[in-house]
């Protein structure tokens, strides 16, 4: 007979997917646990900054769509914690996990949003970014991994899209709206190409992630991929990438781009970044603000048990 | 009864019916502290594009699911009935309409 190791080999290799009753390795369920969980993270947190100008988009339009792609958010949010549990940790810890800062999201989310065109770049190169990391995902080993991502994948292409228009309504504006456009662009580049996380040589989990078919490519190689898209895709807005080494390469088929600055990138990640506190502090205050609504409801349901007992 | 707290609203499976005359299917899980709670937020979380015009939520505690260690043993009384398929059976060309 073989192992429980073995059947689980196996069936990574022929592509057969996990699910949550299988056997697993320890390790995988950890990795799982902790990428899903991040990732549901980044949904959650990642409202905050585009919120921030919900009551001032310029316009009706603007603020349906705005609202719908924060509330597309939450729901993603929610279809990873959902798969997440699937693993055995409760939706609970995984929150707690959150607001002691025990669990990382997203670094790009700690980045303010200081004008509208910044909800536009956001659209453009953080929902393209994601993308770019989550379509491979959707082959995820982890079945319900893959399922929450092929959902969202639905959903998010209509994110980029609306940002897109966003910066290209602009970028055809007054000139006081191209600057406004070319200067989001230039906030948000560098922290969007990061956002594929570490180089692969300085990538721990990554290397674990491939072999057992979780990520299908790695981190440089998505990075690459991004840059090549957005460098052609912002000749359409008129605009330029804050990179003076951007430069095409013929006999790589690649854009070559210029030094990443790491240093920044870990310093976000470890709590340093211009709105990590801020981000933190607004999760936990709708925490706690909640908390009667949660009591309620559970109170709501007891009673309505309780009397339907009683019949 | 077991006491609903706070922190830790029961887990629901949600099922949806995408057009009528199809299967209700499994779409995912959520959190709600009772079945009305499940049903409207089965509705915000997973049909916000018109993805359902039926929505059935179950407690999860209430799914029995077969065991993948017994799979094998469970499901191998099916593998050696080919008998139970219409190619199984050799009949001459000239029959028609069968
Ligand atoms: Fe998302
Ligand atoms: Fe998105």
């Amino acid at each position: 007979m073989p192992s429980h190791e073995q059947i689980f080999e196996d069936k990574i290799e022929r592509e057969v997917r996990i699910e949550p009753k299988d056997w697993m390795p320890e390790d995988y369920r950890k990795l799982l646990i902790r990428q899903m969980s991040q990732h549901a993270h980044s949904e959650i947190v990642g409202m905050l900054p585009e919120g921030n100008w919900i009551t001032r988009a310029p316009s009706l339009r603007r603020k349906a769509t705005l609202i719908a792609k924060v509330q597309d958010e939450a729901g993603h949010g929610l279809y990873l914690y959902s798969a997440t549990e699937t693993l055995g940790i409760t939706r609970e810890e995984t929150i707690d996990q959150l607001l002691s800062g025990k669990a990382k999201y997203s670094s790009i989310f700690n980045y303010p949003t200081l004008t509208w065109a910044d909800i536009g770049a956001i659209g453009w190169l953080v929902d393209g970014a994601a993308i770019m990391n989550q379509v491979p995902l959707c082959r995820a080993s982890f079945g319900p991994y893959a399922r929450a991502m092929i959902r969202i994948c639905k959903e998010e292409s209509f994110h980029q899209r609306q940002g897109f228009e966003i910066l290209l309504t602009l970028s055809r504006g007054s000139e006081a709206q191209k600057h406004m456009c070319q200067d989001a662009i230039d906030r948000w580049w560098w922290p969007a190409v990061m956002m594929f996380g570490p180089a692969d040589e300085s990538s721990p989990h990554s290397q674990k992630s491939m072999q057992w078919k979780i990520k299908r490519f790695s981190n440089d190689e998505l990075r690459q991929k991004f840059i090549d898209v957005c460098a052609e895709q912002v000749k359409v807005l008129g605009m330029k990438l804050p990179d003076s080494k951007l430069q095409w390469n013929e006999e790589t088929q690649h854009y070559d781009f210029g030094e990443i600055n790491w240093e920044e990138f870990w310093n976000v990640v470890n709590g340093n970044g211009p709105c990590n506190k801020e981000r933190l502090a607004a999760r936990k205050k709708a925490h706690e603000d909640g908390a009667w609504v949660r009591e309620a409801a559970a109170a709501y349901a007891a009673k309505k048990n309780h009397s339907s007992e009683i019949r | 009864m077991e006491k609903i707290s706070s922190e830790n609203w029961p887990l629901w499976e949600v099922f949806i019916r995408t057009r009528q005359g199809l299967d209700h299917k499994h779409a995912g899980s959520l959190h709600a502290a009772d079945a009305q709670m499940a049903l409207e937020n089965a509705r915000d979380v997973y049909t916000r594009r018109n993805e359902g015009i039926s929505i059935w939520v179950v407690e999860s505690k209430y799914i029995h699911a077969s065991s993948p260690e017994e799979a094998a043993s469970f499901f191998d009384p099916a593998n050696d009935k080919v008998y139970r398929y219409p190619t199984f059976y050799q009949l001459p060309d000239e029959l028609k309409n069968i």
